[in-house]
C-alpha cells in the first residue's frame, strides 16, 4: 500500500521532468556549439598566422624603418623594408576605386530606395548583384585588355605609361563595389521612416527636396557606412589589382598612369615566386598580411558602428 | 492705410509667386537633372556587366570547342590547350567545400538561431567573429592557408589545403544565408512541434530544418558560386604550378580555373590570351547554371506562412 502510493508519487513527479536526461539531445547540442567555434578558431588561426612570424621578422628590420623608409624592396641587392610605397599603392587604389564607385553606388541607392517603383527594384537589385559576382579575375582581365586601352584613346593627352595603370586598377575595383555601396546604402535610405518623407511633401517639398535634404541626411550613419565598407572591400581585393596595376617600382608613387604595388599584389607575387621558407622575404608576406588584415579589420570596425547607429535610431 | 495695405498684400503676393514658380521652375530642371543623373549611375554600373561579358565573348568565342573542355595545359600545342586539369582541380576544390561547410554552416546557424543563450558572452563572441571573418580580405585567408594548412598540418600544396582554405573563406557567407534561411520559419513551427512532447532536436530536426531546406541550399548553392570564381587564396596554397596531370585529393600538384585562367592571360603569345578569355566565358556560363538553380529554387520553393 504504502509503496504502491510512494510509487505514484514518484510517478507523478517525474511526468512532470524529462522521461530520460536526453543525453543524446545534450550531447547534439555540445556537438553544434563545438561546431559554432571553429569560426573562432579560424580567426585565431589568421592572427597566429599572421603575428606569430613578426617578432622574427622585426628583430632584423627595425618598426621605424618599415613604417618610415620610403623604398620597399625584398629580393633585391640592399633590399630596403620600408612598407610605405605598397601602403600608398593600396591606397591610390582605394581613392580611385570610391572616385568611381560613390558616386554610381549612391546614385544607384537613390534611385532605387527613392524613384523606383518595387518591382523595378526588385528586378534592379539582383542584377546589380551580378557585378560583384562576376569573378575578379574575369573583371581584371576585362579591365587589362579592354578599359585601358578604351581609356587612352578616349584621353590621348593623359601621360599614359607602360601597359599597368593604378588608375584603371582603381576603376575596375570600384565598379566591383558599386553594388556593395548601393545595397547597404539602399537599406539605410529605405530605413528611414515614411513619416519624415511625407512631412515634407506635406510642406510642399519636391520629391528632389525630400531626398537631399531630409532621406539622404537621416540615412547618413549607414551611407558612411556603405562607403566605408566598400572601401574596406577594396583594401583586399587581390586579383584586379594584381592584373591591372601589375608591379610598380620600389619608390613612391603618386602616378596613377603607371603601375603600382598594391599590399595585396605583393602579397600574391611573393607567394607565387620561389622563394625559400623562413627567410627574411619570406616573411615580408606574414608583415605585410598583417597590416592588411589590421586596416580592414579597422575599417570593418568602423562600418559595424556607423552602422548600428541608424539601426538604433529608426528600429 | 488702405493703399499702403494693396501695396503690401500685392508686394507679397508678387514675391510669393515669383518665390513660387521660380523654385517650381528651376525644381523641374533640377529634378529631371537629377533622376537623369541617378539613371545614368545605375546604367554605367549595368554596363559594366555587359562589357566584361562582352569582352569575355568577343575574345574568346573562337576557342569555344571540346579541346577547352577536354584538353590540358600545353605550351607546345598552344592552339588547342584548355583546362581539362583545372577544371578537375576546381571540381574537387568544390567537393571538398560542400563537404565543410554543409555541416559547419547549419550547424553553426542552428545553434546560433535556435539553441544559443544571446545574454551568455561566448555566444556574442562567435556572432560577433562570424561577421568579423565575412569582412576579412580573401588574400589573408591565403595566408592562413598556407601557414596553418600547407606547413603546419603538413599537408603540402594539394587540393585539400585550397578546399580547405576556400572552405573557411565562404563559411561566414553560408553561415549568414543559412541563417535568414532559419529566420524565415515561423517559431510556431518548432513551438506546435514542442508542445506536442517532441524533444528540441527532434523539432529542429523533423521540422525547422526541412522547412528551411530551400533557403539552406540556396545559401550553400550561393557559397559554392562564390568559391568557384575565387583565385586569390589558391595563388598562396599553390595552385599556381603549371600541372598537366590531373591532381589526387591528397597528393601532387594542381590548379583552379580561375588561377589557370589568371596563368594564360599572363602568357605573351595570343594564343593563350585568347584561350583566357574562353575560360572566363566557360566559367561565366557555370557560374550562370548555377545562380539561376539558386533563384529557380527560391522562386519554386518559397513559401509565405
Amino acid at each position: 500500500m504504502s509503496s504502491s502510493s510512494g510509487l505514484s508519487v514518484r510517478n507523478s513527479t517525474r511526468s512532470l521532468r524529462a522521461d530520460s536526461p536526453r543525453i543524446g539531445e545534450k550531447l547534439i547540442i555540445t556537438a553544434l556549439f563545438m561546431g559554432s567555434t571553429i569560426s573562432v578558431f579560424a580567426t585565431i588561426a589568421i592572427v597566429i598566422s599572421l603575428f606569430a612570424p613578426l617578432p622574427g621578422f622585426f628583430s632584423q628590420i627595425s618598426i621605424v624603418e618599415f613604417f618610415t623608409a620610403t623604398e620597399w624592396s625584398p629580393g633585391f641587392q640592399n633590399a630596403k623594408y620600408g612598407v610605405l610605397p605598397i601602403v600608398v599603392g593600396t591606397l591610390m587604389i582605394v581613392a580611385f576605386a570610391l572616385a568611381v564607385a560613390v558616386p554610381l553606388g549612391l546614385g544607384s541607392a537613390i534611385y532605387m530606395s527613392e524613384y523606383a517603383p518595387v518591382k523595378v527594384r526588385k528586378t534592379l537589385k539582383p542584377i546589380l548583384e551580378v557585378l560583384e559576382g562576376l569573378p575578379t579575375v574575369a573583371t581584371g582581365l576585362f579591365a587589362f585588355f579592354w578599359l585601358r586601352p578604351f581609356l587612352e584613346i578616349l584621353f590621348p593627352w593623359l601621360p599614359w605609361k607602360g601597359v599597368f595603370s593604378t588608375g584603371v586598377a582603381g576603376i575596375a575595383v570600384g565598379l566591383i563595389i558599386v553594388p556593395l555601396i548601393a545595397s547597404v546604402a539602399d537599406d539605410a535610405m529605405r530605413s528611414v521612416p515614411r513619416a519624415l518623407r511625407e512631412g515634407a511633401y506635406a510642406l510642399g517639398a519636391s520629391k528632389l527636396r525630400v531626398t537631399l535634404t531630409i532621406v539622404f541626411p537621416a540615412a547618413i550613419s549607414g551611407i558612411i557606412a556603405a562607403i566605408v565598407l566598400g572601401a574596406s572591400r577594396a583594401v583586399g581585393e587581390t586579383m584586379i589589382v594584381l592584373l591591372v596595376a601589375g608591379a610598380g617600382s620600389p619608390f613612391l608613387s603618386f602616378n596613377p598612369f603607371e603601375g603600382i604595388k598594391a599590399m595585396t599584389a605583393f602579397i600574391a607575387g611573393k607567394a607565387t615566386g620561389e622563394i625559400a621558407v623562413g627567410t627574411i622575404e619570406f616573411d615580408t608576406i606574414f608583415a605585410v598580411g598583417a597590416l592588411l588584415f589590421l586596416m580592414t579589420l579597422l575599417t570593418n570596425a568602423i562600418a559595424i558602428r556607423f552602422v548600428e547607429r541608424y539601426r538604433e535610431v529608426y528600429d | 492705410m488702405a493703399i499702403g495695405n494693396n501695396v503690401a498684400v500685392t508686394a507679397a503676393g508678387a514675391m510669393v509667386n515669383s518665390r513660387f514658380k521660380k523654385t517650381a521652375g528651376s525644381g523641374q530642371a533640377a529634378s529631371i537633372a537629377f533622376m537623369t543623373a541617378l539613371i545614368l549611375a545605375l546604367t554605367i554600373a549595368l554596363g559594366a556587366i555587359i562589357a566584361i561579358i562582352a569582352w569575355a565573348v568577343v575574345e574568346g568565342h573562337t576557342r569555344l570547342d571540346w579541346d577547352l573542355i577536354f584538353n590540358g595545359p600545353s605550351t607546345a600545342r598552344r592552339a588547342t590547350a584548355g583546362y581539362s586539369v583545372a577544371i578537375a582541380g576546381t571540381i574537387q576544390i568544390i567537393a571538398g567545400v560542400i563537404l565543410v561547410i554543409v555541416p559547419l554552416g547549419v550547424g553553426t546557424s542552428v545553434y546560433l538561431e535556435l539553441f544559443a543563450d544571446k545574454s551568455k558572452w561566448w555566444n556574442r563572441i562567435i556572432e560577433l567573429n562570424i561577421q568579423n571573418l565575412a569582412g576579412v580580405p580573401s588574400i589573408v585567408f591565403g595566408i592562413l592557408g598556407l601557414a596553418i594548412f600547407v606547413r603546419f598540418f603538413d599537408l603540402g600544396f594539394v587540393v585539400a589545403a585550397g578546399s580547405l582554405t576556400i572552405a573557411i573563406l565562404v563559411l561566414p557567407t553560408v553561415i549568414l544565408a543559412s541563417r535568414e534561411a532559419i529566420k524565415a520559419v515561423p517559431s510556431s513551427i518548432l513551438e506546435g512541434s514542442l508542445a506536442l512532447g517532441v524533444t528540441p532536436w527532434q523539432a529542429v530536426w523533423k521540422q525547422v530544418l526541412p522547412a528551411a531546406g530551400p533557403g539552406l541550399l540556396t545559401g550553400v548553392i550561393l557559397a559554392v558560386a562564390r568559391a568557384i570564381g575565387e583565385a586569390a587564396p589558391l595563388l598562396l596554397v599553390g595552385a599556381v604550378t603549371f600541372v598537366t596531370t590531373y591532381p589526387e585529393f591528397f597528393e601532387g600538384g594542381y590548379s583552379a580555373l580561375p588561377v589557370l585562367i589568371y596563368n594564360y592571360a599572363g602568357r605573351a603569345q595570343m594564343e593563350f590570351q585568347v584561350l583566357a578569355a574562353a575560360g572566363v566565358i566557360l566559367m561565366l556560363a557555370v557560374l550562370f547554371v548555377i545562380n539561376s538553380f539558386a533563384v529557380w529554387l527560391r522562386a519554386r520553393y518559397e513559401r509565405s506562412w
